[in-house]
This record gives structure tokens, sequence and C-alpha cells, in this order.
């Protein structure tokens, strides 16, 4: 599984570039529109509702008939999450990962694609993106090294 | 501020999810970026797709700010410290809760997760209250 096809890295650029075009033209690259969702006590801007629901209204139509295929076009399984439990790290992740969201204005998508515009907020975004997902890491190691 | 428009909102969303649909399809992979992007960092043994990837989303970025639009995205005020502990926090807490908008959002709302849909009504809600304390409370 770890040799990709050449297909298989076709498909990673077009999927990536959809998604960076997605983002630039919803806006989300600007994080003043993000806030403005986010500030719902402001003169709210409901661009972000419109980006997910189309997102969401895309995925949820063709997920059921792709998940009904035995297998991907170019792949042999498809990778998904197994986990169901509705836990403590689920739920501890999603608050720390919303007051973050809700600080930077920023979540990892359009922290990326903002490199694009040129300006330090998103490259001090990333390295500190960086920076928390190494943490977490080693939160990890230790908590399992104890058990 | 630039005014609401939802067309190009709505057009950028099915854009998103077309990309996530697309990855699912052919290669059997969730497109959470959260996860790509830590996996492209060296937590994964398939880097290489995730590289593609992520140098992929830089190409359409950069495609629509220097070609498609007919005006630049305004640049916020540069917030170092925002940047930084927030980033931070959008670090860890993407990896603890395995996933963020994308991955929880885009595609966990997609297979019609449960465990998705609480992280997201979760992180939201979590966003909003941070963002009510910054504005109007501090």
């Amino acid at each position: 599984m770890n040799k990709m096809r050449p297909q298989q890295m076709g498909i990673a650029l077009i999927s990536g570039i959809l998604f960076g075009l997605g983002l630039g033209l919803s806006q989300m690259i600007d994080r003043e529109r993000v806030l403005g969702f986010l500030d719902v006590a402001g003169t709210w801007d409901p661009t972000l509702l419109f980006v997910l629901g189309g997102a969401v209204s895309v995925s949820v139509v063709t997920f059921r008939f792709i998940l009904r295929q035995q297998q991907p076009f170019f792949g042999v399984t498809f990778t998904l999450p197994t986990r169901q439990k509705i836990d403590l790290p689920l739920l501890g992740g999603a608050v720390i990962f919303g007051v973050g969201w809700g600080i930077s204005g920023y979540c990892p998508g359009p922290g990326i694609v903002g490199l694009m515009l040129g300006t330090w907020n998103p490259v001090l975004f990333l390295i500190s993106l960086a920076a928390g997902m190494l943490a977490y890491q080693g939160y990890l190691n230790l908590t399992s090294s104890k058990g | 501020m630039a005014e609401f428009d939802w067309l190009p909102a709505l057009m950028g969303g099915l854009l998103i999810g077309s990309s996530s649909a697309i990855l699912l399809a052919f290669n059997g992979r969730i497109a959470g970026i959260s996860g790509i992007f830590s996996g492209a960092l060296g937590w994964a043994p398939d880097r290489s797709w995730r590289w593609v990837f992520l140098v992929g989303m830089l190409l359409g970025g950069a495609f629509y700010e220097y070609g498609l639009s007919s005006q630049s995205t305004p640049s916020s005020v540069f917030s170092p410290w925002a940047m930084v502990v927030g980033g931070f926090l959008v670090g860890f807490g993407t990896r603890l809760g395995n996933g963020c908008t994308s991955g929880h959002g885009v595609c966990g709302l997609g297979r019609l997760s449960v465990r998705s849909l609480m992280a997201v009504v979760t992180f939201l809600s979590t966003a909003m209250i941070t963002v009510f304390v910054m504005r109007h409370v501090l």
C-alpha cells in the first residue's frame, strides 16, 4: 500500500487543487470572514454556512454511492475511521481546536492555502500548528509509556 | 469588509465537496486536512501523496488569487500572538479529536457519522464562545 501508483498521485494533485480553489473562491482564506461567522453577537457573516452546506451536500450524496463500491477505483481498500465512541479525547480535542480556531480565525485548510497571500499570519499559524501536533505526539508517547 | 455574497461561497463549498468525493472514490482516502498535514510531517508511512495534495492546495489557491479573482483577498491585521497560540491549540486539538472542519465537517458529516457530528457541534460552539469572549467581554 505504501507504493503509490502515478494515477493515485494524479488524483491527490487534482483533489488538492479543487480543495484550494474552493477555499479561495469561498473567501475562507480571509480570516475576517471566518471570524465574522463565528462572531454571532456582531455583524454576522453567513459565508461559512454556505461553504460548509455546499460541501456537505456534495459529500452526503456522493459518499453513499462511493462507499457502496467494493474498493476505490485506484486503490485496494477504503481507509476510513473505525472509532464510533463519543469519548473524552474527541470532545476535549474539539474544544481545544474550537478555542484555537476562535483565537486565530484559521482552521488547518485555510491556514495552508492562506500561505499564497504572502503575508506573515499563515506562516506563523502553520509553524505553531506543526508544533501543536508535535506536542500531541509527545503527550501520546508519555501516556502510552505509563499505561 | 466586503459584502456577503452567497454564490461564490456555495460554489467554493461545492468544489471542496467534489474534492473530497474524488479523493474517496479513486484513492479511498478521507480529505481531512489536519490528518493529511500531520501525516505529511512524518507521522505516516505514506507521506508522498499527502505532500502532493498539499502542493495541489497551494496551486489551487494561487490559481484563484492570481488568476480567477478580480480583486485580491484583503490581508488581515498582523496578529502574531493569535497565530502562535491559536495555531498550537488547533494543532493539538485536531490530533486529540482526530479531525478538523474538513475531516469531521465535510467528510464525517458526509458519512453520517454521529461522532463527527458531535465534534462539529462542539468545535463550532466553542469557537463562537471564544470569539464572543474576545470581542465582547475582554
